[in-house]
C-alpha cells in the first residue's frame, strides 16, 4: 500500500517537472501558441475524461450529457468574468458549483432508481441546457458570447492535477469502494448496507462539479463561446475517451484523451474526416481491445508486482 | 426474534406477497419452501430492505424495521445472501469479503472474522487472491455466504444457496450452514431443493402464490403426504 501511495505522488511530482519544463519553454517562446493551446486543450479533455471516468468507469452509470455540465460551466463562468467583473479563480469555482449543484438535481431522481434512467436524464439536460444558452439574449443566443482569454497553461496544468488527485483519493477511499462495488453488483452493495443512491449521486455531483471547472477554462481560452459547442458530439467525444481508455481505468482515461486531442487537432480542417476517423479507431479497439486501451488496469499498476488497481484497490500491497 | 404479521409487497400494481406472517425464534433453522414465483425471494428481500411492504408488520427484536433502509437493517443484525451468488466480479475474494464488514468499524474484531470465514470455507483462503468472478458456482456461492458473514449477523437470509450446485456440494453447503447456526447464528433458508431443507431445519413454512399455505416442524412438514407429494418428488 506504501508502495502505491509512493507511486502515485511519484507521478504527480513528475507531473509538475514536465509542468516546468513546459512552462520554461512557453516563457521563452520556444513553444509556439498553437502548441500551448493544444496542451491547454489537453488538460481541459482530460479533466472532462476523468470526471465522466468516475461517474461511468468507477461507479457504472451510464450519463452521456457530460457537454451540458461543460457548458454550464463555461456560461457561468464566462459571466462571472465579463459581466459581474469578477476574478478568474471564482468565475472557475462558481462555475464548478452551478455545474455540481445541477448534477446534483438531475443525479437525485435518476439514481435513486435502479436502471439506466440517468442516460436518459443526462441527454436531455444536457439539450435543455444548450436551447436555453441558445434563446438567452444577455449571453448572446446563438452567435455566442465573447470571452477574453484567461487560461493559461499554469491554471489548466493546476485544475488538471486537482481533478487527479480528488478522484484518485476518492477512487482509493472507502467510498471509492462502495462506489466499485455498485458498479459490479448493485443488488450486492445494497444487501452489504451500502447506500447505493447516496455515492451514486455523489459521484454524479464530484464528476459534475470537474467538468464544469473544465467548462470555465474551455470558455476562457476560446474568446467565444457559443451553444453549438455543446452539443450531443461533445458529449459523445467525451465518453469516447472514457470507453476507448477502458472502463474503470483512470490513466485508460488520461492517455486516450491525450491521443484523442492530438488526433482531433490535426484533422480540425477536416471535421467529417474526423468523425469518420474516430468511429474507425473506435470499432478497431472494440473489435480488438473490447476492454479498452488499459482494461481495468492502470499505469502504475505495471510498476510493482502486487499492482492490480481497476479503479482503486487501496489493499494493493 | 422475528416477527413478520400480514404483510403486503407488491412490484408495481403485482401483488407478490398477501398477507405473509411468519416468525423465526433465536437460534432456529427455519426454511422457506415452494414452487418458482411463490413469492421467497420477495419476502427475504423484503426483510432485508430491498423491497418495502404496502401493509403489516415487521418486528425484529421487537423494534418494527419495515420499510427501513438496507443500511439499517444490516446494522440491526441481519444479513442477507441474495439469490443467484452476485458477487463483485472484478475484485478478489479478499475484496469482498472487505466489503461484507463494510459498516463495521471494529477494525481488530474484523480481522478476527477474516479468519473465521476462512476456517469455514478453507477454499476461499486457497484463492484470496484471484478474482471472484473466476471462482466456479460453488466458490462464488461461498463466496456471498462468507461476504455476508463478514457483517457479523445475528440472523442470516440464504437465498437458494445450492442453485445450480453438484449434488456433493450441495452436502458441502448445507453442512456449513449447520455449522453457522451452531456457532449463533439464526438462519431463514430459502430453498428449490426442499428434501435437504427440511433435513437440517427445525421448523418449516410452505409458500404458495404469494401467501403461506402451510407451516409446521421440520419433521411434520417431512411427514405429510401433501407435502411429499407437491415439493419431494413423492419420495
Ligand atoms: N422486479 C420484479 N418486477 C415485477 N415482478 C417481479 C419482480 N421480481 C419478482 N416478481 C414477481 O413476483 C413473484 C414472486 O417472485 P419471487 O422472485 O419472489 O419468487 P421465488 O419464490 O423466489 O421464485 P424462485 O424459486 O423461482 O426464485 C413472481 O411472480 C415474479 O414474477
Ligand atoms: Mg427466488
Amino acid at each position: 500500500m506504501l508502495k502505491k501511495v509512493n507511486t502515485f505522488w511519484f507521478s504527480i511530482v513528475l507531473a509538475f517537472v514536465f509542468y516546468g519544463i513546459i512552462q520554461l519553454l512557453i516563457s521563452t517562446a520556444m513553444l509556439n501558441p498553437f502548441y500551448t493551446n493544444t496542451l491547454i486543450f489537453i488538460c481541459i479533455n482530460i479533466i472532462l475524461a476523468v470526471s465522466l471516468h468516475l461517474v461511468i468507469g468507477i461507479t457504472g452509470q451510464f450519463s452521456i450529457g457530460h457537454a451540458g455540465f461543460l457548458a454550464l460551466g463555461a456560461y457561468i463562468s464566462a459571466i462571472m468574468t465579463m459581466k459581474l467583473g469578477m476574478p478568474f479563480s471564482v468565475a472557475l469555482i462558481a462555475g464548478g458549483i452551478v455545474a455540481a449543484l445541477a448534477g446534483l438535481v438531475v443525479g437525485v431522481p435518476s439514481l435513486r432508481l435502479r436502471g439506466d434512467y440517468l442516460a436518459i436524464a443526462t441527454l436531455g439536460f444536457a439539450e435543455i441546457i444548450r436551447i436555453i444558452f441558445l434563446n438567452i439574449d444577455y449571453v448572446g443566443g446563438a452567435a455566442g458570447m465573447q470571452v477574453t482569454h484567461a487560461t493559461t497553461w499554469t491554471t489548466s496544468f493546476l485544475c488538471l492535477i486537482l481533478t487527479i488527485v480528488v478522484i484518485a483519493n476518492f477512487t482509493n477511499s472507502r467510498h471509492g469502494r462502495a462506489c466499485i462495488s455498485i458498479r459490479e453488483n448493485e443488488i450486492a452493495a445494497d444487501a452489504m448496507g451500502i447506500n447505493t443512491t447516496y455515492y451514486k449521486v455523489a459521484a454524479f455531483v464530484i464528476g459534475s462539479f470537474f467538468a464544469g471547472i473544465a467548462g470555465g477554462l474551455y470558455a476562457h481560452n476560446f474568446y467565444i463561446i457559443q451553444p453549438v459547442n455543446f452539443g450531443f458530439l461533445k458529449s459523445f467525444d467525451i465518453l469516447i475517451f472514457v470507453v476507448l481508455g477502458g472502463l474503470g481505468s483512470l490513466s485508460g482515461a488520461v492517455v486516450s484523451a491525450i491521443l484523442l486531442t492530438i488526433v482531433s487537432t490535426f484533422l480540425q480542417g477536416l471535421p467529417e474526416t474526423r468523425m469518420i476517423i474516430y468511429s474507425l479507431v473506435l470499432v478497431m479497439v472494440m473489435l480488438y481491445r473490447p476492454q479498452g486501451l488499459m482494461g481495468t488496469r492502470e499505469i502504475t499498476d505495471y510498476f510493482g508486482k502486487w499492482g492490480r488497481v481497476k479503479g482503486g484497490n487501496q489493499y494493493g500491497g | 426474534m422475528l416477527k413478520v404479521e400480514e404483510i403486503d409487497v407488491y412490484y408495481g400494481s403485482i401483488k407478490a406477497l398477501k398477507g405473509v406472517s411468519l416468525n423465526v425464534n433465536e437460534g432456529e433453522i427455519v426454511t422457506l419452501i415452494g414452487a418458482n414465483g411463490a413469492g421467497k425471494s420477495t419476502l427475504l428481500k423484503t426483510l432485508s430492505g430491498l423491497l418495502k411492504p404496502k401493509k403489516g408488520k415487521i418486528e425484529y427484536h421487537n423494534k418494527s424495521i419495515a420499510g427501513k433502509q438496507a443500511q439499517t437493517i444490516v446494522k440491526a443484525g441481519i444479513s442477507h445472501v441474495p439469490e443467484g451468488r452476485r458477487v463483485f466480479a472484478n475484485m478478489t475474494v479478499e475484496e469482498n469479503l472487505e466489503l461484507g464488514a463494510y459498516l463495521r468499524k471494529d477494525t481488530k474484531r474484523i480481522r478476527v472474522d477474516f479468519e473465521k470465514v476462512f476456517e469455514l470455507f478453507p477454499r476461499l483462503f486457497e484463492r484470496k487472491k484471484q478474482l471472484s468472478g473466476t471462482l466456479s458456482g460453488g466458490e462464488q456461492q461461498m463466496l456471498a455466504m462468507g461476504r455476508a458473514l463478514m457483517a457479523k449477523p445475528k440472523l442470516l437470509l440464504l437465498d437458494e444457496p445450492s442453485m445450480g450446485l453438484a449434488p456433493l456440494l450441495v452436502k458441502t453447503i448445507f453442512n456449513i450452514i449447520e455449522e453457522i447456526n451452531r456457532d449463533g447464528t439464526t438462519i431463514l433458508l430459502v430453498e428449490q431443493n426442499a428434501h435437504m431443507a427440511l433435513s437440517i431445519a427445525t421448523r418449516a413454512y410452505v409458500i404458495e402464490t404469494g401467501s403461506v399455505i402451510t407451516s409446521g416442524t421440520a419433521e411434520k412438514l417431512q411427514a405429510s403426504e401433501e407435502i411429499r407429494q407437491a415439493y419431494l418428488g413423492g419420495m
